[in-house]
């Protein structure tokens, strides 16, 4: 590890300047940045310490919606009654994250950023073609050990899975994050690789996530997230869902659905097809089972991860069912 | 003293050797007071990295360290280009070619991941930055990934592991009933919790080594001799270590970089081996290969067993993990023949990993005799039954003990065996298909000469002393438990120092051998001291014993006495007082009288005086039968383990909560060897790239249901002086394969390569 210089931010302007500077990068709860570094990926010139600004850390929720500040820790969000109540879905892409240790480190703001783990993009002395670490150096993922990569919103040039799961469970409820300035939809923060997988967000330099706010809806208050893997606890999903589910007076139409994918894809993935297809439609698990084939379209498999094309709509419409009361 | 029979099996609970005595060292590692080898606090140490390979096979034809060497705080740099003046060391088995140089660097590329270079700095973050700006020019030759690749051969055939008798091909050809299939598991890692290391730091000509060991004199034998200095001159000290399961029995090609660096830069040098970096610096399980046919008649009475295994090995050294190992000692079958191949590719020589051979072997005989059973429409437990082997047909020698029968009856019956629905998918809940499977296990009783020393102290306190090894499975508190029982005294005063080279010669702490050879020392010696303070009690002028009349005393209750007679009644530090003693200091060793020294010297540092399971009268192994549920989610392929029973024969058990642990140990290891652990290698230049414990997976308490485990085992003096067999390496063998007959159950679908992953069974 090189030697870096360290500023403990005094307020969110303060980091925002610093972190400007080429080189500079934002410390929370740190399990990613550490880890980075660690095996060579990171290699910051300057941390900016964030751990230390007050006020986003708090975490609200009313009629409207809720608001959760950056570094509200993961285990917080996750244990918050009204976050459990409103929210589940949220609550539990928390939950079923990392490890009990991590959760209690990591920052909300910090998880939605954590980088993928291909294992290729993590280890630059025997794979130095990664074009998320070096664009245009190639993609030493694609030929290689492909079972965890992603088949939906890859490109020739990356196929490495976006690994979070709680920006999952973000994009299916129309969350934003708040930039400061302005706020985005965490399903526009979020950016397919294309012929630039080292651009992974739409932050700008010296732009940090200030908090993250979820509008209330009925889907959200009757949602779960479903995470399907080998490892019962701390594991990245072999293929996730979140569901929201809100049903016509008559407890079977459905009236507004809410289908994100996670560990199948380059980012978080909203599965608006599936929405679509199942929008009015009257809850059944065939019609169901039908619907979430259509959350892969446009996949597309490199080898060893075949199989999350067939797992991922059993795993959509398991979601869907059992929000729905039918599994 | 007398060793009582235990009135429950093997569960000698009647004595102190036998109690459930909580680990001695437990709290001390709970609250961090235990120190470990990275964590000395020596002065004045300079920090080594290693640098390693990125490529699988070729040459190093330039390195050029000029900007690490100038980078901040470096001291050295080693590369192959670096004359480092050591010498071969004795192998195993006691041999030591002549004058051979040992090299840990070498310009020849045998594995992506081979240590090559080392930068030593002042701190360990200049080291590991320096390490980045070494350059290395390779010319890269053709490499073999693995086992499957498809230019990997046919390999070697290993004569030596090769096994027959009867007609094995004709019996089969005959046999009315058939069934034949290839069974693979890939390379697997130790995974122990605390990574590999050292610190070392020499004075003149002797050298301390901090390390984690499972042998202490065998790794100080291999440091003296590298460097030609009297073994008497190395200590190795390694009184706790964070897990070994095979792994920490030598000193490594990173030892010696260490040690060479501490030696030049005339400073103490301390190496923390990454973790990645541990997938590569020395062997895991080799990946294997092996079919099986079974030949039976229509009632399932096994006429044929055809085995053909193989395993991977490295370019430059021969390990085999031998497929064949428990193969031949299961059933009763009176036409077999068994092979084993090992198939070089470009891996570091793989080593052994808890329960080497036996392990992988259950798995193949254990899945076939499933498979059988089910082609025949018989019971699993019924067709084991069947053809249980009355005696060791590959010896032809009788049993020792084995108690596998009960182990299958009784953990049959705390399962509810009974309740089992026989067709595939035939039990499920919801969308949960459940399935029941069957494995047994073996695992071979071998032991080694081992040597301790007891002192009786003018306090009363009893120490024992031994350079053996604790890695957790509890040799502190069974040594102690055992010095207890001879002396009388509750184990609370009883001291046990362990884990020092310098400390009397031990068997190594592998091979499930510890236990059984270093208890009889132990016992021995524990025996003489108490027999010589016996002479002294009736005999010294001072002693208040000596006109009793007796010819001997009891030791109870922490009293010394007249055997069923009036008398005076002392305590140890009395008698010692009256004595005028301040202490009794014997050593005692289990070579065989008059042995030489160097007898003794091979006996503690190398394997040569090893006993194997049928050199005697008689064939003894321990023995398991494990009874496994699974939940299968049918539409994701998850499986998880639900409901354990484990029955076990290991003889007399020493002090069960120990065991029990060590039982769950092995078998929690065996649910992550069936269902989560794989190295995965990159075809395309041999890296294994799970090399985290990110990525690599073990099983989390998550994963782990309630685990029964049942003792079935009597002592077994055959197999050691104190009635006990191994138990450290036992209770992973035949967990995989009960858990893929579980699935099978479950699902009908029959995994024959493991782990057991979840694209397998959607």
């Amino acid at each position: 590890m090189r030697d870096f210089s360290y500023l403990r931010a005094t307020s969110a302007d303060e980091a925002r300047q610093a972190a400007v500077r080429s080189g500079a990068m934002l410390l929370a709860g740190g399990t990613t940045l550490l880890d980075l570094a660690k095996c060579g990926v990171a290699d910051p010139e300057m941390v900016i310490d964030i751990t230390h600004l007050s006020g986003l850390s708090e975490i609200s929720v009313d009629g409207t919606g809720a608001a959760i500040g950056a570094l509200a820790r993961m285990s917080e969000v996750a244990d918050h009654s009204a976050i459990r109540t409103d929210f589940p879905a949220v609550s539990e892409s928390l939950l079923l994250a990392a490890s009990a240790q991590l959760r209690n480190m990591a920052t909300v703001g910090g998880n939605l950023l954590q980088r993928t783990r291909c294992p290729y993009f993590r280890d630059p002395a025997a794979f130095p073609a990664c074009n998320k670490r070096n664009p245009g150096s190639g993609c030493s993922a694609i030929g290689g050990v492909t079972r965890n990569h992603a088949v939906l919103g890859v490109s020739e040039a990356c196929i490495a899975s976006y690994p979070g799961d709680l920006a999952v469970a973000l994009v299916a409820f129309d969350a934003t994050v708040d930039l400061g300035g302005h706020a985005v939809p965490v399903d526009d923060f979020f950016l397919v690789p294309g012929d630039r997988p080292d651009l992974e967000t739409v932050l700008g330099p010296g732009e940090m996530i200030l908090g993250i706010s979820i509008p209330a809806s009925a889907a959200a208050r009757n949602s779960t997230y479903l995470k399907v893997r080998d490892r019962q606890s701390y594991e990245f999903a072999a293929a996730s869902a979140a569901v929201g589910l809100e049903l016509e007076a008559d407890g079977k139409t459905i009236r507004d659905i809410r289908v994100a994918l996670g560990g199948v894809a380059t980012r978080p993935w909203r599965a608006r097809a599936v929405e679509q297809a199942l929008a009015g439609k009257v809850l059944d698990a065939e019609t169901v089972e039908k619907a979430s084939r259509l959350a892969m379209e446009g996949a597309v498999s490199h080898g060893a991860n075949q199989y999350k094309i067939e797992l991922a709509p059993r795993v959509v419409a398991r979601a869907i069912l059992k929000t729905g009361g039918l599994a | 003293m007398t060793i009582m029979e235990p009135h429950k099996h093997g569960d000698a609970s009647d004595g102190v050797i036998g109690g459930r005595q909580s680990r001695f060292e437990g709290g001390m590692k709970i609250t961090g007071a235990a120190t470990y080898a990275l964590e000395y606090p020596v002065e004045g140490l300079a920090h080594a990295v290693l640098v390693q390979s990125t490529v699988p096979a070729g040459r190093i034809v330039g390195i050029d360290a000029s900007k690490a060497l100038v980078a901040p705080g470096v001291l050295m740099v080693l590369t192959p280009d670096d004359d480092l003046g050591l010498t071969v060391a004795t192998d195993w088995y006691g041999n030591r070619p002549e004058n051979q140089a040992y090299l840990p660097l070498t310009h020849e590329v045998s594995f992506n991941g081979q240590t090559i270079a080392a930068v030593v700095a002042e701190t360990r973050e200049q080291a590991a930055e320096a390490a980045r700006l070494i350059d290395v020019v390779y010319e890269e030759t053709p490499s073999i990934a693995g086992l499957d690749d498809p230019n990997a051969g046919d390999g070697m055939l290993m004569e030596n592991l090769s096994s027959a008798w009867g007609d094995a091909e004709a019996a089969f050809a005959a046999a009315p009933v058939k069934i034949e299939a290839e069974y693979t598991t890939p390379r697997e890692y130790h995974v122990a919790m605390e990574p590999h290391g050292l610190t070392v730091k020499w004075e003149g000509d002797r050298l301390t080594v901090w390390e984690p060991s499972q042998w202490s004199h065998g790794m100080a034998r291999t440091y003296a001799e590298w460097f030609g200095i009297p073994y008497e001159n190395v200590r190795l000290v390694s009184p706790f270590i964070g897990g070994g399961f095979g792994s920490k029995a030598a000193a490594l090609a990173y030892s010696a970089l260490a040690a060479v660096a501490a030696k030049r830069l005339d400073r103490p040098v301390k190496l923390a081996v990454t973790r990645p970096q541990n997938f590569t610096s020395y062997g895991g399980r080799a990946a294997t290969r092996q079919t099986i046919k079974l030949g039976a008649t229509e009632d399932g009475v096994l006429q044929a067993i055809i085995h053909r295994g193989a395993s991977e090995t490295s370019t430059y050294g021969v390990w085999p993990e031998q497929t064949g190992a428990a193969t031949p000692i299961l059933y009763k079958v009176e036409n077999f023949s068994s092979q084993h191949r090992v198939v070089p590719v470009n891996t570091v020589t793989p080593g052994a990993l808890r329960g080497p051979g036996k392990n992988p072997s259950a798995y193949g005989i254990e899945s076939a005799m499933e498979e059988l059973a089910y082609k025949l429409g018989m019971d699993p437990l019924e067709i084991r039954l069947k053809n249980y082997a009355d005696h060791d047909y590959q010896s032809g020698k009788p049993w020792s003990t084995r108690r596998l029968r009960e182990a299958l009856t009784e953990g049959a019956d705390a399962f509810g065996w009974t309740r089992r629905s026989h067709a595939p998918r035939s039990m499920r809940d919801g969308k949960t298909l459940i399935g029941w499977g069957i494995g047994c296990g073996t695992f071979p009783v071998i032991q080694a000469p081992s040597e301790a020393m007891i002192r009786i102290l003018g306090n009363g306190r009893v120490e024992v002393v031994s350079g053996a090894i604790d890695m957790g499975q509890g040799t502190y508190t069974i040594l102690a438990q055992t010095a207890a029982e001879v002396f009388g005294v509750p184990v609370s005063q009883v001291d046990v120092r362990l884990g020092d080279s310098r400390l009397p010669g031990s068997a190594i702490a592998g091979g499930s051998m510890l236990a059984g050879s270093i208890l009889g020392a132990v016992h021995k010696a524990a025996t003489a001291a108490r027999d010589e303070l016996i002479g002294l009690a009736l005999n010294d002028e001072n002693s208040p014993l000596r006109d009793t009349g007796a010819n001997t005393l009891t030791f109870d209750g922490g009293r010394i006495s007249v055997p069923r007679g009036e008398g005076p009644s002392l305590t140890l530090p009395e008698l010692m007082a009256a004595l005028g003693r301040d202490e009794i200091e014997i050593r005692r060793n289990t070579l065989p009288d008059g042995a030489s020294a160097q007898d003794h010297h091979l006996a503690w540092t190398t394997m040569a005086k090893v006993q194997g399971p049928t050199m005697g009268d008689y064939s003894m192994h321990s023995w398991c039968a494990h009874f496994v549920e699974v939940r299968v989610d049918e539409d994701f392929g998850t499986v998880r383990v639900s409901r354990m029973v484990s029955a076990f024969d290991c003889g007399r058990l020493y002090n069960p909560r120990l065991v029990e642990s060590q039982w769950r140990g092995g078998i929690i290891m065996g649910i992550g060897q069936a269902l989560l652990e794989e190295g995965l290698v990159d075809r395309r230049n041999g890296r294994t790239i799970n090399n985290n414990v990110g990525d690599y997976l073990v099983p989390t308490n998550a994963d782990i249901p309630h685990i029964q485990v049942i003792s079935v085992g009597v002592p077994d003096f055959n197999a050691s002086v104190l009635g006990g067999k191994g138990v450290g390496e036992v209770g992973i063998v035949g967990v995989a394969p009960a858990i893929a007959n579980a699935v099978f159950h479950a699902t009908g679908k029959r995994v024959r390569d493991l782990p057991i992953t979840l694209e397998k069974l959607i």
